[in-house]
C-alpha cells in the first residue's frame, strides 16, 4: 500500500485543482447525457419524422460549425503549450484567435436560428404545430440542446477572455498555469459536445 | 476499485514531458479528416450515416479527450473518472432501452 | 507530541479575523463555520415543514377538515415535501457533518476548495429564498407534489416555474459540494492515512458525493426542461405535441431514486463512527461497510423505474427493474448484520447517541423491510400511491436519515460547541419521538394496506380511526422534537463545559480540543493505527 499524497491546503495543488475541474466537467457531461438519454428516447418513438425533420436543417452551416470550433479547440491547446514554453505573446494570439472563432461559431448559429424563426419552425409557432408530432419534438429538441451548447460557448468565451487578461498581466505564466489548463478544459468538452450534436440533428437524422 | 489504483493514480503530474505544437496540430487534422468522413458516409444513406455516427463519433470524442484535454499524459484517477461517468451513462441509456425496446 | 507545548489557537467560535459577529460568519471559508451556517439554516427549514406536516394531519381530523381547503392541502403537501426533500434531508447529512468532520477526520485542515465550499453555501440558501418566494408570489404555491410529474405541472397555474428553478440551485449546490468532498478525499489525507484507515463516515460522504455528481445533473436538465416547456413550449414533455410524460417520469427518478441514497449513506456513516466508540470495540467487518456504501451508491442508481411500475412500463422493464431493486437490499443488510456484530462482546456503554444510533437501526429496518415489499411488483401494484408508500419513506428519510441526524447531532455536540447537554431531558425526549413517530407512520402502512390513497383531501370513514392515531402520534412526536431541541438549545447556552473526548473514541476528531481550533490541527497527524484501534480491545 502505497502512500497517500498529502497536498495540504498551504501548499499549492495543481493536480487536485484539475481533479476539481473535472468533477465538474462530470456533472456537465451527465448534463448533457441527459439531453441525449431524452433525444433517444424519442428518436425511437418518431424515427421517420426525425429523418425528415432533420433534412430541413442546413448541413453546410453544421459541418462549418464543427469546423471552426475544432480548430478553436486546436488554438486553446496551442496556447497552453506557447505557456509552458514560456512564450506568453504566442500564447495570447492563439487564444485571441480561439475567441475570434467562438464569436464566428455563435454568429453562424445565430444566422441557423433566425432562419428558421423565419420559417416558422420554433417552439410555440402556429406553423410547427400542424408539422406531425414527431417533428414538433425534434425541433424542440433541437433549440433545447443547441441551445443550451451556446449557452456554454458564451460561458465559456467569458472564461477564456478572463484567462486572456491573467495571461497578458502575466497572473499565468510559465510555472503557474492550472488556470488556463482548466480552462481550456471546459471548453474542449463543449467542443466534445458539439461532435454528438452534429450528426445527431444535421447528418443522421 | 483497489487502493493502489486510488492512490497511485494521484502522482501523475508534471514529470511527463509536455507534448508540442506538431502533435496537436496532427490530432486536429485527424479530426478534420474524421469530420469528412462522417459526413461522406452520410450521403449513403440512413443505415450508413447512422453507423457513421456511432462508430466515427465516439473517436472524435476520444481524440479530444485523449490529446487536447491531456487525458494521455495524466495519472490513471482522472481516465477512471471519465470511465465511471461514461460508463454510467451507457448503463442509464441500457436500462431506459429495457422499457423503450420492450413496449 | 511537541505541539501541546505552544500555546492552543483560539477555536473556531472566536472571531479573529477583521470582521466580526455575523459578517465574519457569512464570510467565512472555515469549514466548521460553514457547517454550522447548514446546521442553522436547515433545522429552520425543519421546522417550517414540520409545522405544515402538523396542519395536514390537523386536518384529516374530521373535526378540522374545514380548516384549510383543498387547494391549500396540495400546496401544503408540496411544500412540505419540497422543503424536507431538497432542504433538509439531501443536503442533511454530509453539508452538516461532512463539511464539519470530514477534514478533521481524515486530518486535514480544511476541505480542498474553501472558497467554493462557501459558495455551495450560498447556493443552498438563494435555491432556498427562491423555493419560498415561490410559495407567496405568482398564483399560488406549487400544488403538483413535489415530484412535479408533468402534464400536471406544465398546465397548473400555481408558481411551478420559479419553485422549479430553486430546485435547480439547490442540486447545484450538492454538486459542487460533491466535488469538493471527493478531491478533498483524494488529495488532503493526513501522512499514513491511506484508504483503508479512514474512518467509514469519510467512506459514506465519498459514495455519496459519487452519486451527487453523477445522478443530480440529471435532475438539473429534468427541470430546466420543465421551465423551458412552461416558458417557450418546447414539447418534450406535453403529450399534445408529441412528448411523452413517461420520459419525464424515468428522468426524474434517475435523480431522485439515487437521492434516496444521497439520503441514507452519509446516516449510515454517521452510525458506523457511533457504534464502534459506544461498544468499545473495532467496527465488525471494516471493508464489507466500505464497499457496501461503494455497492449501495451503484446499485442504488440503477433501480429507479421502481417507482413506475403502474405507469405502463413494458414487461421487460418492469421484471429487471424489479430484479434489481431486491439486489439493492443486500448491501444494506451487509451494513445492519455489522453494526449488529460490533456490538456483539463490546463493553457497551448506553449513551444517548448510542440510542438513537439503534433506534434508527430499528426504524430503518421497518423502513427497508417495506422497501422490499415495495420492490415486489404485485405488492407495488396493490399499494402503489398508498399510504403504505408515505409510510414506507418516512420509516426510511426521517426514522432513518433524521434518526441518524439526530444521533450524529448527540454524538458530535460536544465536539462542534464545546457543551455537554443534559443526558436526562435527552432521555426523556426520546420516548414521545419514538411513541409517537410509530404511532404516526405505522400506522400509515396500516391505511395504505387497508386502501388509503396518498395526497388526498378527503377520507372514507372507515378511515377515520387510523387518521386519528396518526394525528395524535404527530402531536406526541412534536412533543418529542421539542424536547430534544430544546435540551439542546439549553446546553448551548447554559450547558456544562463538555471534555475533549467524553465518549472514549479514538478517530481523529477526538484528539483535538472542545470546540476545534482553527485549522484543526497544529500539527499535521501521522496515522499509524486502523480507524478504530481501541487499546484496551489489545490487551483484552
Amino acid at each position: 500500500m502505497s502512500e497517500p499524497n498529502h497536498a495540504h491546503a498551504d501548499h499549492r495543488d495543481d493536480f487536485g485543482a484539475r481533479l476539481g475541474m473535472w468533477l465538474f466537467l462530470v456533472t456537465e457531461m451527465v448534463l448533457f447525457g441527459g439531453l441525449f438519454i431524452a433525444y433517444s428516447y424519442m428518436r425511437s418513438t418518431y424515427p421517420a419524422d426525425f429523418h425528415h425533420a432533420g433534412t430541413e436543417l442546413n448541413a453546410t452551416l453544421g459541418v462549418t460549425n464543427t469546423l471552426v470550433l475544432l480548430t478553436s479547440s486546436l488554438t486553446v491547446a496551442l496556447s497552453i503549450v506557447a505557456i509552458q514554453r514560456g512564450d506568453r505573446l504566442k500564447s495570447m494570439a492563439f487564444l485571441s484567435a480561439s475567441l475570434a472563432l467562438g464569436v464566428t461559431f455563435l454568429v453562424i448559429k445565430a444566422t441557423e436560428w433566425a432562419t428558421k424563426f423565419h420559417h416558422g419552425l420554433y417552439p410555440n409557432a402556429p406553423h410547427l404545430a400542424t408539422l406531425p408530432h414527431g417533428e414538433q419534438v425534434f425541433f424542440g429538441l433541437y433549440f433545447t440542446m443547441t441551445g443550451l451548447h451556446g449557452l456554454h460557448v458564451i460561458i465559456g468565451l467569458g472564461v477564456l477572455s478572463y484567462m486572456l487578461v491573467q495571461v497578458a498581466r502575466g497572473r499565468i505564466c510559465q510555472d503557474r498555469y492550472v488556470q488556463l489548463e482548466n480552462a481550456g478544459l471546459y471548453w474542449h468538452l463543449v467542443d466534445v459536445i458539439w461532435i454528438f450534436l452534429l450528426p445527431l440533428f444535421y447528418l443522421a437524422a | 476499485m483497489s487502493d493502489s489504483i486510488l492512490t497511485s493514480s494521484e502522482h501523475g503530474d508534471g514529470s511527463i514531458a509536455h507534448p508540442g505544437y506538431g502533435t496537436f496540430v496532427k490530432v486536429w487534422i485527424a479530426l478534420v479528416v474524421l469530420t469528412g468522413l462522417l459526413v461522406l458516409m452520410s450521403h449513403f444513406g440512413q443505415s450508413s450515416a447512422v453507423w457513421g455516427l456511432l462508430l466515427i463519433t465516439p473517436v472524435k470524442a476520444w481524440l479530444v479527450f485523449y490529446f487536447f484535454m491531456h487525458l494521455k499524459y495524466e495519472g490513471p484517477l482522472l481516465k477512471v473518472v471519465v470511465l465511471v461517468t461514461l460508463g454510467t451513462l451507457l448503463i442509464f441509456f441500457a436500462l431506459l432501452f429495457s422499457d423503450v425496446a420492450f413496449r | 507530541m511537541s505541539a501541546q507545548d505552544t500555546p492552543l489557537p483560539p477555536s473556531y467560535l472566536v472571531d479573529t479575523g477583521s470582521r466580526k459577529g455575523l459578517l465574519a460568519w457569512l464570510t467565512s471559508t472555515d469549514h466548521k463555520r460553514i457547517g454550522l451556517l447548514y446546521l442553522a439554516s436547515m433545522l429552520t427549514f425543519f421546522f417550517v415543514a414540520v409545522g405544515i406536516g402538523l396542519v395536514m394531519r390537523l386536518v384529516q381530523l374530521t373535526a378540522f377538515s374545514h380548516l384549510i381547503t383543498a387547494e391549500t392541502y396540495n400546496a401544503l403537501f408540496t411544500v412540505h415535501g419540497v422543503i424536507m426533500v431538497f432542504l433538509f434531508v439531501v443536503p442533511g447529512l454530509p453539508a452538516v457533518f461532512g463539511n464539519f468532520f470530514l477534514p478533521i477526520l481524515i486530518g486535514a485542515k480544511d476541505v480542498a476548495f474553501p472558497r467554493l465550499n462557501l459558495a455551495s453555501w450560498y447556493f443552498y440558501m438563494a435555491g432556498a429564498t427562491v423555493v419560498i418566494t415561490a410559495l407567496f408570489t405568482g398564483h399560488g404555491a406549487p400544488d403538483t407534489g413535489w415530484t412535479f410529474y408533468v402534464p400536471f405541472s406544465l398546465h397548473t397555474g400555481t408558481n411551478v416555474s420559479l419553485a422549479v428553478f430553486g430546485a435547480f440551485l439547490l442540486g447545484f449546490s450538492s454538486m459542487l459540494t460533491g466535488i469538493n468532498f471527493i478531491t478533498t478525499i483524494h488529495r488532503l489525507r493526513a501522512p499514513g492515512m491511506h484508504w483503508f484507515r479512514m474512518p467509514l463516515f469519510c467512506w459514506a460522504t465519498y459514495s455519496t458525493a459519487w452519486i451527487q455528481l453523477l445522478a443530480t445533473p440529471i435532475l438539473a436538465i429534468t427541470l430546466v426542461l420543465v421551465i423551458l416547456e412552461r416558458v417557450f413550449g418546447i414539447g418534450i414533455f406535453d403529450p399534445t405535441k408529441g412528448g411523452d410524460p413517461l420520459l419525464y417520469e424515468h428522468l426524474f427518478w434517475i435523480y431522485s431514486h439515487p437521492a434516496v441514497y444521497i439520503m441514507i449513506l452519509p446516516a449510515m456513516g454517521a452510525i458506523t463512527e457511533i457504534l464502534p466508540t459506544f461498544a468499545q470495540r473495532p467496527i465488525f467487518g471494516y471493508k464489507a461497510i466500505a464497499f457496501s456504501s461503494m455497492a449501495i451508491a451503484g446499485v442504488g442508481s440503477l433501480v429507479w423505474a421502481h417507482h413506475m411500475f403502474t405507469s405502463g412500463l413494458s414487461q421487460f422493464a418492469v421484471m429487471t427493474f424489479s430484479l434489481l431493486t431486491m439486489i439493492v437490499a443486500v448491501p444494506s443488510a451487509i451494513k445492519v448484520f455489522n453494526w449488529v456484530s460490533t456490538l456483539y462482546k463490546g463493553s457497551i456503554d448506553f449513551q444517548p447517541p448510542l440510542l438513537f444510533a439503534l433506534t434508527f437501526i430499528f426504524l430503518f429496518c421497518i423502513g427497508g423491510l417495506t422497501g422490499v415489499m415495495l420492490g415486489a411488483l404485485a405488492v407495488n401494484v396493490h399499494v402503489h400511491d398508498t399510504y403504505f408508500v408515505v409510510g414506507h419513506f418516512h420509516y426510511v428519510m426521517f426514522g432513518g436519515t433524521g434518526m441518524a441526524f439526530f444521533a450524529a447531532l448527540l454524538y458530535w455536540f460536544p465536539k462542534m460547541f464545546g457543551k455537554m447537554y443534559s443526558k436526562k431531558a435527552i432521555y426523556a425526549s426520546w420516548f414521545p419521538i419514538f411513541i409517537g413517530f410509530n404511532m404516526l407512520y405505522f400506522t400509515m402502512l396500516v391505511l395504505g394496506v387497508m386502501g388509503m390513497p396518498r395526497r388526498y383531501f378527503h377520507h372514507l370513514p372507515r378511515f377515520d380511526t387510523g387518521h386519528d392515531i396518526a394525528t395524535v402520534g404527530s402531536w406526541i412526536l412534536v412533543l418529542g422534537l421539542v424536547m430534544f431541541f430544546g435540551a439542546l438549545v439549553h446546553a448551548l447556552f447554559k450547558g456544562e463545559k463538555a471534555e475533549d473526548n467524553p465518549w472514549g473514541g479514538v478517530t481523529l476528531e477526538w484528539t483535538i480540543p472542545s470546540p476545534p481550533p482553527q485549522e484543526n490541527f497544529q500539527e499535521i497527524p501521522t496515522i499509524t493505527t486502523e480507524a478504530y484501534h481501541f487499546p484496551q480491545e489489545e490487551i483484552g
